[in-house]
C-alpha cells in the first residue's frame, strides 16, 4: 500500500527545540532498530541553541539514485525513495558523497547504507511516521497543505532547493519564514541586555568581531 | 550509625548507575508485542499519554498515543527511552541490608526478615524517644493513591508528624502563592486555550527542555498570532524566537514584576472594573509598586528599560494572555514574592476565568499537583486540607476512624527535616522516591545527617545516592508495575495502568506500606487489597476540600481521557447528588460556585475576590559579592530527570548529554582563560565542583549554568546554598555568589567513574 499523496512531511527547522525526541523515536523503527536515521545538528552551539534536524529530503530525482552504480535505491511510486537494497548495495558510497543534503550514511560492519525512508512501514498504513508524531515542537510535521497553511501562517513550504547549478525538487517541505527580519531569533544574551536595540540578525560564524563589544555587561 | 557501608564505588560497581540499552527482544525487529497498555510516561508534570509495548512480563518498547488530548503522540526523548528503566541490570530484587562484611555494602536477606527488622527499629526508637523520633520522606513522582497512603501511614500507623516529600523542592512557593491570592493552588486553565491568545508570558521556564510538550501549545499561540514573552537569563530554545526575550539577573524577578505594574499604573492598563468587582489589596501593591520607577527597575533586575517598557505594554494592553512560571522565578528565598508578583499581573490585567486568558505554574514532577493535594505535605490533610484548622481535622479524623486528638499536628518542611536529625530529635527515616543526596542543597549537610540516623529505611526500585546510607533497603515498584491516578500540569486527573508485574521481591509500595504496619502491629487502616480501594477512601477523604475527588472514578477518567478537580459527587450548592460531574477544565469563570465563596465570587474565598498580595523584592541570600562574583544558577537538561536515578540509567538518554557542564558566556570565559570543553572550577561558600566549560553567548555573562542530575562529585548542589523561602520553605536552587577558575588539573573522578556515575 502506498503512502496516502495527500500526506506531506514538512520540516520547520524554526520551531526546533533540538531534544532529539526524533532521534530517540526514529531508533525504535522495526526496520532499523537501534539506528537513527535523523540528523539533528546545532547550527553553531557556541553561539546559538538553534538545532536543525534533517530527515531524507525525498527527492523527485534523487541524486542519490541516480550516482548508484549498483541500482540500489528505489523510489516507489508515491514518491518514497527507500534505503539501500540488500541484496544489491555494495557500500561504495557514492550516495553519501553525492546527496546534496547530507543523508544516506554508510554502515562499514554491515555493508549496507542506510537512510530515512519516511517510515514507509507506518505511513503506507495510513499512520504517522515515527519522528513527526513524537516531536514535541512539530517541528517535523506530516499532514495534509490544508493544515500546514492553517497552523503555519508564518512561514511558507519550499520544496524547491538549488544547488549550483543543479535545481532539485523533493516531496519534504522546508517551511521557511515569510518575514525573516521581524522575527529573528535572539543568539547573544548580550544584545538583550543593552538600552540600544541592536539587530538581532547576526549572521552564525560570518561576523569575526563580537557584534555587542561596545555593549557594557 | 549509618554511613556509607563500604567505598562508593565498590556499590556503584554493584548498584549502579550501569547503563541499559536496546538488546534482545528490545532490538528485535521481528518480536511482535502481546499487547499495548495504555499509560502515561513516568517523568514530568505534563504526563504525555504513551502506550507501552508488552511481551510476557517485559516492557520492550512503545507506540505514541495519539488520542491522549494533551500530546497527542508527542513525546520528548525521556518519553520515548522511558520503556529501557524496565529489566534493567541495577534494578532491586531483593530487600537488602547494609552489610560492611559485602564487598558491595549490602547483602539480601528475605522480605519478610526486612519488614520485620524495620518494625523492630521503628519500635525500638519509638519506645525510646516517643513517635516523632521518627520521620518520613515522600515523593511527587507517586501515584495520589500513595501520596494518601503515604500520609495517612505517617500519621495514622507511625503516629508522627514529620513527613514531607520532595514537591519541597518543586512547587511548594507556587502552591503558597496560589493559595495567598486565588485560595486555591491549581493551573486555571486547560492548555489548549492558549491558542488564539494575544500574549504569553513565560517567567523562569525552559519549556523546551522541562515541559517540551508545552512549546508545541506556545509556539502554536504565536503562529496565530500571539507575542511571546521570555524571563530568564539564558536564551532557551523557546527564548531563541520569542518576541520579547527579558534577560533577567537571577533572583530579580519580584523587581522585574514591580516595575512592570508600576509602569502599566501609570500609563492607567489596567482592568479597573475587574479589580473593583472581583479582587481585595490592589492599594497596597500600588504603593509598593512606587517603590519601582523604570530605572531602579532596569538597574536591579539586569533588564534594559526599552525591554521593561515594551513587556509593559504588551501586557498592558492585551485582550487575552497567559503567564506561566516555573522553577526559575519559584527556586528562591523570594520564591512566594515572586510568585505573587506575577499573580499581581496577572490580576491588574482582569485577564482570568476566560477561554483564551489564564494563569498557570508548570509542574516539574508527575504527580506535582496531585502529589501537593492529599496529604504528604507536613501541613496539610486530603483534598487541600488544613492540618491545623480543627473543622478539617475533625472531618478527616472522622474518616480514618481515629479520635481526633490522636492525629499529629503539623511537622516540618523536608530540609528542617535534616536539621532535626542533625540535632538528634530524629532518629529514624522511612523515604521513598525521594533522593536527597543529589536533590537537596549543600548536600555535605545532608550526608552528615543521614550518618547520624540511628535507623534509616528506603523504599526504592533502584539503589539511589541517598540509599546508600540506608540500614534496610525494601524493593519498590517501577511506575508501569502498579496502577493509580496522577494529576498533571492542567489539573487533569489521569490513570496510570499496570504493564507488567514486580520482579522477583519487589512490590508495589502501597503494599510495602500496609507490610510494614502489619508488622508493627498497627494494621487498622491498612488492609486496601487495590490502588482502587485507596482511590476510593480517598474520594471521600478529599469531599469537601478545595481539591474535591469525590466525583471521580478510574472509570470516568478512562472514558473521558482525563478528569479536571474539582470533580463533585454532590453538588456543592445544593447538596444534591450527581453522578455525572464532569470536572471543571476552567476555574474562576465569572459566576461560578464554588464550596468556598458560596456564590458570592469566583475565587476560593469567603468573599468570593482575589487577594493583591505585596510581592516584595529581597536579595538573594548568598548573593554575588566581592569574594563570590558571579551568579550561579541551576536547572535541568531535556534528557534528564531530577535526580536521574533512572534517567541515568537508560543508555541512550546518558549518551545525549552525559556529564554536566559548566556554561558559561565568552566573555566570562575569555575572562577566566578558559576555553571551550576545558576543566574550570566553580566554587562557593560551601563547596567546589570541577566540571568542563560549554562556551556560549546564550548565557549571562555575570552568571554559570549548571544541571543538577548527577551525584557525588558531579554534584552541583555540593555548592548550593540552604536559604529558603520563609513562607514556602523552597530553597534558593536558582541563585548563589560563586566563583570560577581554570581547572588545576582533572578531576579525580574522570579516570575512575563512567560518565553518568
Amino acid at each position: 500500500m502506498p503512502k496516502p499523496d495527500y500526506l506531506h512531511f514538512f520540516i520547520d527547522p524554526n520551531r526546533c527545540i533540538g531534544c532529539q525526541a526524533c532521534l530517540q523515536a526514529c531508533t525504535e523503527c522495526d526496520t532499523h532498530r537501534g539506528e537513527s536515521m535523523i540528523h539533528l545538528e546545532y547550527v553553531s552551539r557556541p553561539e546559538s541553541v538553534q538545532t536543525v534536524p534533517v530527515v531524507c529530503m525525498h527527492c523527485d530525482q534523487p541524486t542519490c539514485a541516480e550516482v548508484c552504480p549498483a541500482d540500489a535505491i528505489k523510489r516507489t511510486g508515491d514518491g518514497v525513495v527507500q534505503s539501500a537494497r540488500k541484496p544489491r548495495c555494495i557500500a561504495c558510497g557514492n550516495c553519501v558523497v553525492a546527496c546534496p543534503f547530507g543523508v544516506p550514511e554508510l554502515y562499514e560492519d554491515r555493508k549496507i547504507m542506510m537512510k530515512c525512508d519516511m517510515c514507509y512501514d507506518r505511513t503506507s498504513v495510513g499512520k504517522k511516521p515515527m519522528c513527526a508524531t513524537v516531536c514535541p515542537s512539530q517541528a517535523l510535521f506530516f499532514g495534509t497543505r490544508e493544515q500546514i497553511e492553517q497552523l503555519r501562517p508564518l512561514s511558507k513550504p519550499v520544496n524547491t532547493f538549488h544547488f549550483g547549478n543543479q535545481v532539485i525538487t523533493t516531496q519534504v517541505h522546508i517551511m521557511v519564514p515569510r518575514a525573516l527580519s521581524s522575527r529573528a531569533p535572539h543568539v547573544d544574551v548580550v544584545a538583550a541586555m543593552s538600552e540600544q536595540p541592536r539587530s538581532r540578525a547576526v549572521m552564525l560564524s560570518v561576523v569575526d568581531a563580537d557584534p555587542f563589544a561596545e555593549v557594557e555587561v | 550509625m549509618a554511613d556509607v557501608p563500604v567505598d562508593p564505588i565498590r556499590i556503584i560497581e554493584r548498584f549502579g548507575p550501569h547503563l541499559s540499552s536496546m538488546t534482545g527482544e528490545r532490538l528485535s525487529t521481528s518480536v511482535e508485542p502481546d499487547r499495548l497498555v495504555k499509560t502515561h510516561c513516568c517523568f514530568c508534570g505534563q504526563q504525555c499519554g504513551i502506550q507501552l509495548k508488552v511481551r510476557g512480563n517485559e516492557v520492550i518498547g512503545f507506540e505514541p498515543w495519539e488520542e491522549f488530548p494533551f500530546n497527542r503522540g508527542m513525546l520528548c526523548p525521556k518519553g520515548v527511552k522511558r520503556y529501557l528503566q524496565g529489566s534493567h541490570p541495577d534494578r532491586l530484587t531483593t530487600a537488602l541490608r547494609r552489610d560492611t562484611s559485602s564487598p558491595s555494602g549490602f547483602s539480601s536477606l528475605p522480605y519478610d526478615d526486612a519488614v520485620a527488622r524495620v518494625a523492630g527499629e521503628i519500635t525500638r526508637i519509638q519506645q525510646a524517644h516517643g513517635p516523632a523520633a521518627i520521620a518520613v520522606l515522600g515523593g511527587a513522582s507517586l501515584t495520589t493513591e500513595k501520596t494518601y497512603l503515604l500520609g495517612k501511614f505517617a500519621r495514622v500507623c507511625l503516629k508522627t508528624p514529620f513527613i514531607d516529600y520532595n514537591g519541597r523542592l518543586c512547587m511548594v512557593s507556587a502552591g503558597a502563592a496560589n493559595k495567598k491570592a486565588f485560595g486555591i493552588d491549581r493551573t486555571t486553565n486547560p492548555w489548549s486555550d492558549m491558542v488564539g491568545t494575544d500574549v504569553i508570558w513565560v517567567a523562569g521556564s525552559n519549556v523546551a527542555e522541562c515541559s517540551p510538550i508545552t512549546t508545541n501549545y506556545i509556539w502554536q499561540a504565536r503562529e496565530q498570532g500571539a507575542k511571546v514573552i521570555v524571563q530568564d537569563p539564558r536564551i532557551t530554545p523557546v527564548a531563541r524566537t520569542c518576541d520579547l526575550y527579558l534577560p533577567v539577573k537571577p533572583g530579580r524577578d519580584a523587581a522585574l514584576f514591580a516595575g512592570v505594574l508600576q509602569i502599566m499604573i501609570e500609563r492607567d492598563w489596567l482592568d479597573h472594573d475587574f479589580i473593583r468587582d472581583y479582587t481585595a489589596g490592589f492599594e497596597q501593591v500600588a504603593e509598593y509598586c512606587r517603590e519601582w520607577p523604570l530605572a531602579r527597575t532596569a538597574e536591579v533586575t539586569g533588564v534594559p528599560q526599552r525591554a521593561l517598557m515594551q513587556a509593559a505594554e504588551w501586557w498592558g494592553t492585551a485582550r487575552t494572555s497567559f503567564l506561566f512560571h516555573a522553577r526559575g522565578i519559584e527556586h528562591h528565598s523570594n520564591g512566594v514574592q515572586n510568585s505573587l508578583g506575577t499573580i499581581n499581573l496577572v490580576l491588574a490585567s482582569g485577564r482570568i476565568g476566560k477561554p483564551k486568558s489564564g494563569y498557570g505554574t508548570i509542574v516539574g514532577q508527575a504527580n506535582g499537583q496531585g502529589g501537593r493535594e492529599h496529604g504528604q505535605k507536613c501541613d496539610q490533610l486530603p483534598g487541600l486540607r488544613d492540618i491545623s484548622n480543627p473543622e478539617h481535622r475533625r472531618y478527616i479524623a472522622g474518616v480514618w476512624g481515629i479520635d481526633e486528638r490522636e492525629l499529629p499536628g503539623p511537622g516540618v518542611d523536608a530540609y528542617e527535616l535534616f536539621r532535626k536529625i542533625d540535632r538528634g530529635e530524629i532518629k529514624g527515616l522511612l523515604s521513598i522516591c525521594f533522593n536527597p543526596m543529589v536533590s537537596l542543597p549543600d548536600n555535605t549537610f545532608v550526608a552528615r545527617c543521614l550518618e547520624k540516623l540511628e535507623f534509616f529505611v528506603a523504599i526504592d526500585f533502584f539503589l539511589n545516592d541517598t540509599a546508600w546510607y540506608a540500614d534496610i533497603v525494601l524493593p519498590g515498584s517501577l511506575h508501569e508495575e502498579d496502577e493509580g491516578t496522577v494529576t498533571q500540569v492542567e489539573g487533569r486527573i489521569i490513570k496510570i495502568n499496570k504493564a507488567v508485574e514486580c520482579p522477583g521481591d519487589a512490590r508495589q509500595d502501597w503494599r510495602i506500606m500496609q507490610d510494614i504496619a502489619q508488622a508493627l502491629d498497627r494494621p487498622a487502616g491498612f488492609t486496601f487489597a487495590s490502588p482502587r480501594e485507596i482511590f476510593e477512601e480517598l474520594r471521600v477523604a478529599s469531599k469537601g476540600g478545595v481539591a474535591d475527588y469525590s466525583g471521580v472514578t478510574y472509570e470516568k477518567i478512562t472514558q473521558q481521557l482525563g478528569v479536571f478537580w474539582p470533580c463533585y459527587s454532590e453538588d456543592p450548592e445544593t447538596g444534591a447528588p450527581i453522578a455525572d460531574h464532569p470536572g471543571t477544565p476552567r476555574l474562576f469563570e465569572r459566576g461560578s460556585y464554588n464550596p468556598v465563596a458560596r456564590g458570592s465570587g469566583p475565587f476560593y474565598f469567603p468573599d468570593g475576590r482575589a487577594r493583591f498580595n505585596v510581592g516584595e523584592y529581597r536579595p538573594p541570600v548568598d548573593d554575588a559579592n566581592d569574594e563570590y562574583p558571579i551568579y550561579l544558577t541551576t536547572g535541568r537538561v531535556v534528557s534528564q530527570f531530577l535526580s536521574g536515578t533512572q534517567t541515568r540509567r537508560i543508555g541512550p538518554l546518558v549518551k545525549q548529554y552525559a556529564e554536566p557542564r559548566i556554561e558559561m558566556h565568552p566573555r566570562l570565559a575569555a575572562k577566566l582563560g578558559i576555553a571551550d570543553g576545558e576543566w574550570a572550577t566553580a566554587e562557593t561558600g560551601r563547596g567546589t565542583i570541577t566540571l568542563r566549560a560549554q562556551v556560549v553567548t546564550t548565557i549571562r555573562p555575570d552568571t554559570i549554568f549548571i544541571p543538577y542530575h548527577w551525584a557525588g562529585r558531579k554534584s552541583v548542589n555540593q555548592l548550593t546554598v540552604a536559604a529558603q523561602d520563609p513562607i514556602s520553605k523552597i530553597p534558593q536552587y536558582k541563585v548563589c555568589g560563586c566563583r570560577v577558575r581554570k581547572a588545576d588539573a582533572a578531576p579525580e573522578y574522570a579516570a575512575i567513574l563512567e560518565p553518568q556515575q
